[in-house]
């Protein structure tokens, strides 16, 4: 994408140009380095390793990266775990919103203690929920489950992606909420009302006035979390290390595996190429939704 | 009062062969395990007889340590100048020129009370890269009680058919009594490190002495099916997610009725801040298969310095003091003689306080003494590490292998497909590395 | 406005099982913190015990929580402040005067956040050595700063754009001057979007964990390093690792609660309108 620095806009008292560049520049600079710097380690054979061993080899990097099997279930299980997490998100923070929008004895208090998890680190996170609520022998829910006569679940064999996603879910929930209970309090209590007497109720209220209302913040709620998403790994490393088997790699894991378990700074480069590529992908479809209403 | 008198002499000693050093800051990364956490604590008194030297302490989880410390002195960027390794690493850098040798340890250093078989592990043609803090092998852990209870009795040496013949019997779900604990978390240092000596417990090798893999074999296909099929049929649920911890929390609460693992293990097993189970507790060896070569692994935690330090003789300083004999009196009297550092020194093992406060020692000592890191495997190879091979691309191979052998546990996969996955995927990265056409 | 009883039972039912269930994972792990190693994983679970500050004081003596904190501190507040001081001219500039790119740009600065940190980590190390920026304030404080521009970039843009047409006409048919227009209508107008933008940058910082542990050793290390030093050690942990989660999060969820309405507003105060 081209870099603007000189606006064209009409008539501005105002030179655009050297506002922008402080930050554009050091953004460019902040993209560009790295990028060029892992295009072109992404060339080479380099493995941390062995350091004196490093060697020119074109794309035979990205031929291996390809070949691996793993890369397609990890693009797979990427977009699984970033598409889950969002709906799920969105979801609980827009019924949440809904439902917080209306006072009730407490609210205040309830609000805050939904938005708490969003405060907590993703790997403290992921630990406390492995050893103390999901573990099938000394966890919580197995206690739960025992105590109603039923088998304890094994989260992380039986659904080991989907135990993930309940985790990441957790952390950025809040924040769907956050960001939509505001956007319901601009809501225009008038019209809900004139709706309201025209017989409108229940879901087809929310459908028709308060779901189009909120679809701007759900675009923007959706992209800055899908950016978040696209990037993690910290959560499957301590809970599931990518397995079983590779039901919980992710392209990120596979990223930081092969970066920081095997040291091999090429192929992991060739991977965050690949990396970039996906993001841009759903950035894109993402971006293009939201940034249609950038200007109304 | 002995020992104190020692050490006063010991640290006067190194007092004045420090004397020398202008103020030098000693830059060190460990790993967050308790017997590191009470070095930390100790070497106050390292500081107080060295005034010349000041201590600076970076303490972190295993994984995230290990990739600050590569990424340091692969970089030669010399932010550490003490750095915790393992006898995966030591040798591999020490041959890649990375570490400084210790050259002339001082005499009251007694190089030679070093247990012989880690000592060697951590030593490239004959220097010394790193000096060990610890180490640790594996052995058999079981209830007594429940023993007792069921009539059977647990041989010294026992084979991976007796352990199924207990496992059978004293599994009892019901009553949250599990009849086997293993390792079943993905990972190079978590289900690898424990399949691999199981494997070669059954005769099996990672690589042939032309580094092709082998594993395919019917030895890799008997040990895979025997430590899969026991955890499958007598083992906790959740077992494909648990590691070293989770089944010490499984051991010390009362649920499992035997565990294999780290030698280590049994101090938890004695520490009542940690355990339920104090008492009930007995050691075996590791058991095996159809070999007794590589059957248990041998693993050491070293501390070595980096060639890219700034301060090498205060760090090697500071390691001579943190391994040293004194060093361990110093633990003894200061937090009990159950809690020195285990597996490093034959005077440790020839001291009576230590036999009498720790039952699991001479148990641990024999485990340890019976393994040769460089003959890991019953036919030759190419490598060295019996959990693990000594080779960069291990931890890559190591990783995916993990992922498959708990996805056979998980019912995902069958050990053929398991175990011919690894074989195509450690072929691969072998022909990538160049050590295969 | 009337709501029928119903409604407002399933709102209290639904508002506060959601605040239980939410909250609950924390309330946990508040309780380990008090509890000795084997009760923290004992079946069935303990509610009832007596309190112990073992852990605490475990955490607290072998860690200097207070130089973490102090970093954390540090670190998060003056990335955040240069962030804004250097998005808010362009943000300020493409919100009011936008020309046919404006657009392309904004989503172009999103996009430099998409480059995988693990993936660049040795390209930055060696930058960082060579600079050497490593286990220093000022190295973590420019990464941070320019990972967190762009969203910041974006949250001032739309509070900027929330602002009503009619009032910046006015002032600058009134002659207001651009610079004091933004100082004495702008600013004022759009402080608690700057307050909550600030706040969510903190929290971002604060609780990123890769390059805090992997550029720092021993100068520069903020608390996600002194988590890092209490995770997953041989043998049982989580009382301890929860206590410190506990000191950890502590200072951010209270800083996060107290303006907690501020952040709501911020967060999407231009965005939603």
């Amino acid at each position: 994408m081209a870099k603007d620095t000189q606006s064209k806009a009409r008539g501005p008292a105002v030179r655009t140009g050297p506002l922008m560049a402080p930050a554009v520049s050091l953004l460019v600079l902040w993209m560009i380095v790295p990028l060029a710097m892992t295009i072109y380690f992404s060339t080479l054979r380099y493995s941390l390793l062995q350091p004196d061993a490093v060697s020119f080899v074109g794309i035979s990097n990205y031929i291996f990266f390809f070949q691996d099997p793993a890369l397609w279930t990890s693009i797979v299980n990427t977009l699984s775990l970033v598409g889950g997490v969002l709906v799920a998100s969105i979801a609980i923070g827009t019924l949440l919103a809904v439902v917080f929008y209306e006072t009730f004895p407490g609210a205040s208090i309830a609000r805050l203690l939904v938005v708490a998890p969003f405060f907590v680190m993703p790997t403290v996170a992921a630990l406390i929920w492995k050893n103390l609520l999901m573990h099938p022998v000394n966890g919580l829910f197995a206690f739960f489950a025992r105590s109603l006569g039923l088998p304890p679940v094994d989260w992380f064999s039986s659904l080991p992606l989907t135990s993930i996603g309940i985790i990441v879910t957790w952390q950025w929930a809040p924040f769907a909420t956050l960001i939509l209970l505001t956007a319901i309090q601009s809501l225009d209590r008038e019209q809900l009302e004139a709706a309201r007497m025209d017989g409108a109720r229940g879901l087809t209220l929310f459908y028709h006035i308060t779901l189009p209302h909120l679809a701007r913040a759900i675009g923007v709620v959706a992209m800055i979390e899908a950016i978040f998403l696209l990037s993690i790994f910290a959560e499957i490393l301590v809970t599931t290390n990518g397995g079983p088997g590779s039901a919980t790699t992710t392209l990120p894991y596979l990223i930081y595996k092969t970066a920081l378990l095997d040291f091999n700074v090429g192929m992991a480069s060739t991977g965050g190429i690949m990396a970039v590529v996906l993001a841009n992908i759903v950035g894109f479809f993402l971006i293009r939704t939201i940034s249609r209403n950038l200007d109304s | 009062m002995r020992h104190i008198r020692t050490l006063v002499t010991a640290s006067a000693m190194l007092l004045a062969s420090v004397s020398a050093y202008a103020q030098t800051t000693v830059t060190i990364g460990t790993v967050n395990n308790s017997d590191m956490v009470v070095m930390k604590e100790l070497s106050k008194k390292f500081e107080e007889s060295h005034p010349n030297i000041k201590l600076n302490w970076v303490v972190l989880e295993e994984n995230v340590l290990r990739q600050r410390l590569t990424t340091d002195i692969a970089t030669k960027s010399g932010q550490f100048d003490v750095m915790t390794i393992g006898l995966y690493e030591a040798p591999m850098w020490g041959k890649l020129g990375w570490l400084a040798p210790f050259e002339n340890p001082p005499d009251s250093y007694r190089i030679d009370d070093v247990l012989k078989s880690v000592r060697d592990g951590l030593a490239v043609d004959g220097k010394q890269y790193a000096l060990p803090f610890y180490a640790e092998s594996q052995m058999t852990f079981y209830r007594k009680d429940l023993f007792d209870a069921a009539g059977l009795t647990m041989p010294e040496e026992p084979k991976w058919t007796d352990i199924e013949r207990f496992a059978e019997k004293l599994n009892n779900p019901n009553k949250g009594i599990y009849g086997i604990c293993l390792r079943g978390k993905p990972g190079w240092g978590e289900n690898v490190g424990q399949i691999t000596p199981a494997a070669n417990g059954f005769g099996a090798r990672w690589f042939d002495m032309d580094w092709k893999p082998q594993l395919t074999s019917p030895e890799w296909k008997a040990a895979l099916t025997t430590y899969t099929g026991l955890l499958k049929k007598y083992g906790p649920p959740g077992a494909a997610s648990n590691g070293f911890n989770e089944n010490l929390a499984l051991f010390a609460s009362g649920n499992c009725a035997m565990w294999i693992d780290a030698t280590v293990a049994a101090s938890f097993l004695a520490d009542q801040n940690q355990s339920t189970v104090i008492g009930k507790v007995g050691y075996a060896m590791s058991p095996y298969g159809t070999s007794k070569t590589g059957y248990h692994y041998l693993w050491a935690w070293a501390l070595g310095v980096p060639v890219s330090s700034k301060s090498k003789a205060a760090a090697q300083e500071f390691i001579y003091w943190a391994t040293s004999p004194e060093y361990i009196k110093l633990v003894a009297s200061t937090r009990g003689w159950a809690a020195v550092p285990p597996g490093t020194r034959t005077s440790t093992y020839a001291s009576k306080e230590y036999l009498d406060a720790a039952p699991f020692a001479k148990m641990t000592l024999k485990s340890i003494e019976s393994t040769d890191l460089r003959n890991p495997t019953k036919d030759k190879v190419p490598y060295y590490g019996i959990g693990f091979v000594g080779i960069p691309e291990f931890q890559s191979l190591g990783t995916t292998a993990g992922q498959e052998f708990t996805a056979v546990l998980t019912g995902e996969k069958t050990v053929d497909q398991a175990l011919g996955n690894v074989q195509k995927f450690t072929e691969r990265t072998m022909k990538e590395a160049g050590y295969i056409k | 406005m009337r709501k029928s009883l119903a409604v407002r039972i399933a709102n209290f039912v639904i508002g506060w099982s959601a605040a239980i269930v939410f909250f609950f994972p924390i309330f946990w792990m508040a309780l380990t913190a008090f509890k000795t190693e084997p009760a923290a994983i004992a079946t069935p679970p303990k509610l009832l015990f007596s309190p112990t500050m073992i852990n605490m004081r475990a955490v607290l003596d072998s860690a200097d929580y207070l130089h973490f904190f102090q970093n954390s501190l540090i670190i998060s507040c003056a990335a955040t402040l240069l962030a804004i001081i250097l998005g808010t001219p362009a943000a300020y500039a493409m919100a009011f005067f936008p020309g046919g790119r404006t657009k392309d740009v904004l989503v172009w600065m999103l996009s430099t956040k998409m480059m995988p940190a693990v993936g660049v980590l040795v390209p930055i190390y060696l930058i960082f050595r060579d600079a050497g920026l490593l286990d220093t304030h000022v190295g973590l404080i420019a990464i941070y700063t320019l990972m967190n521009l762009p969203i910041v970039v974006w949250l001032i843009y739309t509070f900027f754009k929330d602002i009503p047409k009619d009032l910046i006409e006015a002032a600058r048919m009134d002659g207001a001057r651009p610079l004091s227009q933004f100082f004495f209508l702008l600013l004022p107008l759009t402080a608690p979007g700057f307050a909550s933008t600030g706040l969510l940058s903190v929290i971002f910082i604060w609780n990123e964990a890769f390059w805090s542990i992997n550029l720092t050793v021993t100068n520069a290390t903020p608390l996600t390093a002194f988590i890092a030093s209490f995770s997953s050690p041989q043998g049982l942990f989580w009382a301890k690792l929860s206590a410190a989660s506990l000191l950890a999060i502590a200072p951010i969820m209270l800083l996060g609660w107290l303006t907690q309405k501020q952040l709501v507003r911020g967060l999407t105060f231009g965005a939603v309108k």
